[in-house]
């Protein structure tokens, strides 16, 4: 771990709204690179790191499309930077293909997505969280990765830095899954001193340079990387490849690259989810949520409490991996869980699926366009307990 | 005593290959092999670092390119090598960026990445092997089929007008073009030499065969064949009008350097403006970043 640098922390109390946030927990992170195209409602990330980064120190570059600015992403990041960008619905699906060749390259980086409801064009730009399976499985192929949920402008900043030194430590692009309704919102944000920032350095290699092999695993089963330029005279590939970086086309090697992309994301899932629990012991009934739902949830959660029953809330800070050892759990010993969120049912299939019929699970899915009407939250609630 | 055994001679290419993954995979008679031999000795002539220079490739027979050079080098995504490149620079504005393209990659999925890129004159050179099909799939129509070309899904012939790239690159803002064909062998080496120098976009194009797919369903003889016909009806014309760079379909190719001029590039332009704007606060991005 390394502090922060002052540079780009803006220490103080503000008035800021998320998508402000994330552009500054991303400077108090380190990050020095930014590519991105404009898409509502997550412009303003954008736009607060292009106003800060000449005084800051860095770059900032509006590319020509999304597909531009994720592969700039990648290109920067092996230039030896720490990069972020930002982008809503129609642009996450553009960025798919060079997501995958994030994760094959196992490239470090930041990608926020300021949720707004679709299909297509959609709702410009009403709230939804309907892009929480395509984070997990929009690029082809079988890969991981890491994304978080905030619920508020200050954990926009927060998860921002979370973000980085997870991806950091990981070599995995990390996804900060918002969406419109905390992305606009505006409240107080407190930003640390930098010398209270923890900050994970990237996994420099420092041995000898003919020596370096990109993708030979370390002890903690991460490789070591490089900056382009510093005389390693490396090769890296979208293609299946071997310790080197060369391709190498065949059943065998697939297994070993694929089975690491796979085995260092689920095997360090306990190190990295972050979960938020409230009044679980002893509920009946407990409210899976995350991101703005959580925040809806608190008064039909109040209301059922009221109305005398048991409830508990688990709060996923942490979306992907999903933390489905601790959901498992809860279904032996609560008689329901609820799952709300803006979207047609997406993360509760992950519950059904951790829950394996051991208790209820009830979806309570909004299409999009607003939140939640905490009745409807509370009546799935009701009948739960029953 | 036994006479000492001479030293096993060593090919002057191989300290820039990556010599565990030869043999390529490229055809006889195909023309990138000779574009990377010419691009090396650009390099070793203008003695430049090694350590320097970056190698980013998109997808395709030249894709490949990236995987058999001994720098710093990316195989990235169909169409985006540019958009990668662009960042690369970004990240380490120390590097020289050398994209090797194929047409369709380039111009094609990849057009909009290499207008821009052309259009903000973003420091690194652009090397275009464009052989007027997309080859590694099966040898389908390109942006850049010459018209009545055949080709796997024009099978009766292309019947779309085909890009120019010297004239879609000066319309972009690219500073530097040029073109060869592959038999132009000293003069591919030249240009690259001065692409290399060059600072801005730069862009050269070799027209090369394609001996598997283009020559072959055209009925054009083998690479050998078809690289010397390249050759003969190229007419050099240095400076000449990038709006007169057609190719017809086996018809005449004006070669020669087109466009040398100077303009700002993108990191110059942002630090010129940042520096007017903010004055001494601003301390210039990329230049003493090491």
């Amino acid at each position: 771990m390394v502090k922060a640098d002052p540079k780009g922390v803006m220490t103080g109390s503000w008035f800021l709204d998320g998508d402000y946030a994330l552009a500054e927990g991303a400077l108090a992170a380190g990050c020095r690179f930014f590519a991105g195209y404009p898409i509502t409602p997550s412009t303003e990330t954008a736009e607060r790191f292009a106003a800060r980064i000449p005084k800051v120190g860095g770059c900032f570059i509006q590319m020509e499309d999304e597909i531009a600015s994720i592969a700039a992403l990648i290109g920067g990041v092996w230039g030896g930077q720490k990069a972020m960008t930002v982008t809503s619905g129609p642009g996450f699906s553009l960025m798919m293909e060079n997501i995958g060749l994030a994760c094959m390259m196992e490239t470090p980086m930041v990608i926020a997505n300021v949720q707004r409801a679709g299909p297509s064009t959609g709702l410009p730009t009403l709230v939804a969280q309907q892009d929480m399976m395509q984070v997990r499985w929009g690029s082809h192929g079988d890969y991981r990765i890491i994304a978080l949920a905030p619920d508020s402008p200050q954990e926009c900043f927060d998860m921002t830095i979370e973000a980085f030194n997870l991806s950091e430590t990981y070599r995995v692009p990390v996804f900060i899954m918002t969406d419109e309704i905390v992305g606009h919102m505006h409240e107080k944000l407190v930003v640390p001193p930098a010398e209270e920032i923890d900050l994970v350095e990237r996994k420099w290699y420092t041995g000898p340079k003919d020596k370096y092999l990109p993708y030979k695993n370390d002890k903690d089963g991460i490789p070591f990387m490089v900056r382009s330029g510093d005389g390693y005279r490396f090769h890296t590939t979208g293609l299946t490849h071997d310790e080197r970086g060369y391709p190498l086309l065949n059943a065998e090697q697939q297994k070993i690259t694929v089975g690491h992309l796979i085995d260092k994301i689920d095997g360090n899932a306990d190190k990295i989810i972050s979960l938020e629990e409230k009044e679980i012991k002893g509920a009946e009934v407990v409210v899976l949520s995350y991101g703005i739902t959580s925040r809806v949830a608190v008064k039909a959660v109040q209301d059922a409490k009221k109305a005398g029953i048991k409830v508990g809330t688990l709060r996923l800070r942490t979306v992907w991996p999903f933390p489905e050892k601790r959901v498992a759990e809860l279904s032996r010993k609560v008689k329901a869980i609820v799952v709300p969120e803006i979207n047609a049912g997406q993360m509760v299939r992950e519950v059904e699926r951790s829950v394996a019929g051991r208790c209820r699970v009830t979806s309570v899915p909004h299409f999009g366009g607003w939140v939640h009407d905490p009745k409807d939250i509370l009546k799935a609630i009701k009948e739960a307990a029953k | 005593m036994t006479a000492k055994k001479a030293p096993a001679p060593v090919n002057p290419m191989e300290e820039f290959l990556r010599m565990d993954r030869i043999p390529h995979i490229w055809c006889p008679g195909c023309g990138i092999g000779t574009v990377v031999t010419s691009f090396v000795e650009g390099v070793r002539k203008e003695k430049i670092n090694l350590d320097d220079i970056a190698i980013v490739s998109g997808i395709g027979c030249t894709g490949r390119v990236a995987g058999y050079v001994k720098f710093d080098s990316f195989h990235t995504t169909h169409g985006r090598a540019m958009a990668f490149a662009t960042g690369l620079k970004l990240g380490n504005p120390r590097q020289k960026v050398v994209v090797f393209s194929g047409d369709g990659d380039l111009t094609g999925i990849g057009g909009n990445h290499f207008i821009h890129a052309a259009r903000r004159n973003m420091d690194m050179t652009v090397i275009c092997i464009n052989n007027f099909n997309y080859a590694m799939t099966g040898g389908q129509v390109a942006p850049t089929s010459p018209p009545d070309s055949k080709m796997s899904t024009a099978p009766t012939g292309n019947f779309e007008p085909a890009f120019s790239l010297p004239y879609l690159a000066e319309a972009s803002g690219a500073t530097y073009i040029a073109r060869w064909t592959a038999l132009h062998i000293r003069r591919v080496t030249k240009s690259i030499q001065e692409a290399l120098n060059h600072k801005g976009f730069s862009f050269v194009e070799v027209i090369t065969p394609c001996p598997t797919l283009y020559a072959r369903r055209n009925r054009l003889g083998d690479g050998l064949d078809l690289m010397k016909y390249y050759y003969d009806s190229s007419e050099i014309r240095h400076g000449h009008d990038t709006r007169d760079t057609e190719i017809d379909f086996q018809g005449k190719i004006i070669c020669g350097k087109f466009v040398d001029k100077k303009k700002p590039t993108f990191l110059d332009a942002m630090n010129t403006h940042f520096t007017k704007t903010f004055g001494d606060k601003y301390q210039p991005y990329g230049v003493d970043n090491d």
